[in-house]
């Protein structure tokens, strides 16, 4: 994985030391807080509902165990015992003191983690499949791609100021994990008549205006990318709106003035933006890809797997859930659970960091992953070890087997914690886990995912059940939306009617499920695909029949 | 706006250093306690009071007016935003600063949770 060298850590010090300064002069009184605003969202710090929020870049959601354990450190020195893994591959600490955050953005530095740009209208945290460089079906590893976006967009001075926040995603598999069409920039490495190149999509987003993501090119030579990156955001910092929030982002660009005319303006930047490249960055990107060559692989016993599997249902039960194929026949790549039962979706205890951290030493060459679906991933692990990393994830409450299944639902932090939320979402999710745990397994693949606003943060557009808390008239009210999907297949999900009071979702969730179960033609076709045969009516019919359960038409 | 339809109000903010809901209290004072808060039912007393708290800018960050009812034991939120605000998150009870104000919304609980524990309490005893 990649290691800072002398330049990057120069740079993170000066800015931490800087971000110390202004932190001083505000509590000071220097700087006003109208001021000191913009400069701590550069920096992650939020001020929430309850209190202020740090958020750390987890970049492309890659980690090493000792970067884990410093996680673990924030947590318990500066925070209350516990991190949020957040739907954009990034962890939140809910509590943080102001004059603590320096200390804590300088414990990070020394493992080469931060939280530059995980707020402010620029370039977020990259994003990128959770199993690179892992999964069989890969084609490349995006990582050393994210890593060269990352270097490229942290600080740059043209996009300090854009006229919204902006968001990139990247895969290296043609089973799209990163949602990429639900981002600003989404890219896919691809391969055409032998050559590596990436199909560049744009304009994608979930908030108020969810859409799908279009192809700006379907094929751009490997060599070409920074500069037609700078590009596309050379063309939005330009004709972005600056006038309505809502309308700033690069979907309403394109939607607005039409793909063709932005692919115009994009194609007219690029060429004076390719000159000015002198092939450095690919010079730089060969030198970041040898940080993410693969760990020394050992050979592993495949036989002491399905051994275990045979004599222990609850492991088996495990196996079946949350373990995805590894590149290597005898490896596999585990999926921690972090949505056990009842549980907050994404949160960690400080001791199930470092837990993880040490699993992830002692059988996973010490690499971790956070998933956008905020569990956490060892990418590599020997199928010889994969019975004691159970045994061990049990003791730590960490091995729930439920990944993929109706109870590992995406939240937003919702009214809990967040200044924008409308509604809760936490607690919805955890009564919908409780409330269908006991016949997951039969309901199969199934993707819930709940936000506590507009904004989307929960990725409500693109569960295949989506649930929206708004306020209505001052009280919670939750809207349901069928057939979305983030994968290769993206589809915005649609509205099924009036939305329910909080104490009705669980039951109309429930009432989904049975017509689903109904419906199904067999047990091997997935609720997004018997949606997707019978349409919306019969689900409607199954959520209204009990008129007394919504709100008044909302 | 006629003196009979202000609703009483509070004025609140988060602490600048620890980011802590706080409310200004009848003396000036900056307290944690929504029950110690100033109820304020004068439209004009309220907007001298908020310019009072917006002078404050190094000790406390975006001050504002919050709609409250009258009780006996105080101010309580009419709003479940507020109503947050006061008690904190639902999702971690050890978190809680205060016991859940009245506009709090009830648990979301699953249907069945109730025989599921008897259940749990069951294999327990196994």
């Amino acid at each position: 994985m990649y290691q800072y060298d002398d330049f990057d850590r120069a740079f993170l010090d000066e800015r931490n030391r800087q971000f110390r300064h202004q932190v001083e002069r505000r509590v000071d009184g220097s700087l006003t807080e109208d001021e000191f605003r913009p400069l701590r969202l550069m920096n992650g710090v939020y001020l929430q509902l309850h209190a202020y929020m740090l958020r750390v870049a987890i970049p492309y959601g890659t980690l090493r165990s000792d970067q884990m354990r410093a996680l673990a450190d924030l947590a318990e020195r500066w925070d209350r015992g516990y991190g949020h893994f957040t739907t954009r591959q990034n962890i939140q600490y809910n509590w943080p003191r102001l004059s603590d955050i320096p200390d804590m953005l300088d414990h990070l530095a020394t493992v080469g983690l931060h939280a530059i740009q995980t707020s402010g209208n620029t370039i977020r945290n990259v994003t990128a499949d959770h199993f690179a460089g892992a999964a069989a079906d890969e084609i490349a590893d995006p990582r050393p791609v994210a890593e060269l976006l990352r270097q490229w967009s942290t600080d740059h001075p043209e996009f300090q100021f854009l006229p919204r926040k902006f968001k990139i995603a990247i895969t290296g598999s043609p089973n799209d994990r990163a949602v990429t069409r639900s981002h600003d920039i989404g890219l896919r490495m691809i391969e055409r008549d032998g050559e590596a190149g990436y199909e560049v999509l744009v304009g994608g987003g979930l908030g108020r205006t969810p859409l799908i993501g279009q192809v700006l090119r379907a094929f751009l030579p490997k060599a070409d990318l920074l500069p037609y990156v700078e590009a596309i955001l050379a063309a939005y910092n330009a004709a972005g709106r600056r006038d309505n929030k809502y309308k700033a982002r690069l979907k309403i660009t394109v939607l607005e003035g039409g793909l063709d005319a932005f692919r115009a303006a994009v194609e007219a930047e690029f060429p004076a933006r390719r000159a000015a490249f002198t092939g450095v960055d690919q010079q730089l990107l060969a030198d970041i890809t040898t940080f993410f060559a693969p760990p020394a692989f050992r050979d592993a016993d495949v036989g002491l797997l399905h051994t275990a599997r045979a004599v222990d249902p609850v492991f088996r039960a495990w196996t079946d859930t949350n373990l995805h194929p590894h590149r290597r026949a005898d490896h596999a790549i585990v999926t921690i659970s972090l949505k056990a039962h009842g549980a907050t979706p994404g949160d960690a205890t400080a001791e199930q960091m470092r837990a993880m951290a040490d699993l992830a030493d002692e059988h996973g060459y010490g690499e971790l992953r956070i998933s956008h679906e905020q569990n956490v991933v060892l990418p590599h692990v020997p199928a010889d070890a994969l019975p004691a990393l159970h045994r061990a994830l049990k003791a730590h409450g960490l091995a729930t087997a439920n990944v993929g299944l109706a109870s590992d639902i995406i939240a937003c932090p919702g009214m809990d914690y967040c200044t924008l939320a409308t509604a809760r979402s936490i607690p919805v999710a955890q009564a919908i886990a409780l409330a269908l745990q006991e016949r997951e397994a039969e309901v199969g693949q199934l993707k819930i995912k709940i936000s506590g606003c507009i904004n989307a943060c929960g990725h409500h557009h693109v569960g295949h059940i989506g649930i929206l808390g708004l306020d209505r008239a001052g009280v919670e009210n939750y809207q349901i939306t069928l057939g979305g999907d983030g994968t290769e297949r993206a589809a915005v999900g649609e509205r099924t009617g009036p939305g329910f009071p909080a104490d009705r979702i669980v039951p109309a969730i429930e009432r989904l499920i049975d017509a689903y179960l109904d419906l199904r033609e067999g047990a091997d076709e997935p609720f997004i695909d018997t949606y997707r045969r019978v349409g919306m009516d019969p689900f409607k019919a199954a959520l209204y029949d009990h008129a007394e359960d919504t709100a008044d038409a909302a | 706006m006629s003196r009979r339809s202000f609703a009483p109000k509070v004025v609140t903010a988060n602490h600048l250093l620890d980011g802590d809901v706080v409310y200004l209290s009848a003396t000036g004072e900056w307290v944690r306690d929504l029950a110690r808060a100033e109820l304020i039912e004068d439209e004009a007393h309220a907007q001298i009071r908020l310019l009072d708290a917006e002078r404050q800018k190094n000790v406390v960050v975006g001050p504002y007016l919050a709609d409250m009812a009258p009780t006996g034991d105080g101010p309580v939120p009419t709003h479940f935003r507020e109503a947050f605000r006061a008690s904190g998150p639902s999702n971690r009870p050890e978190h809680r600063r205060a016991p859940p104000a009245p506009a709090t919304p009830d648990p979301i609980v699953a249907p069945r949770d109730t025989v599921r524990q008897q259940d749990r309490q069951t294999e327990g005893a196994l």
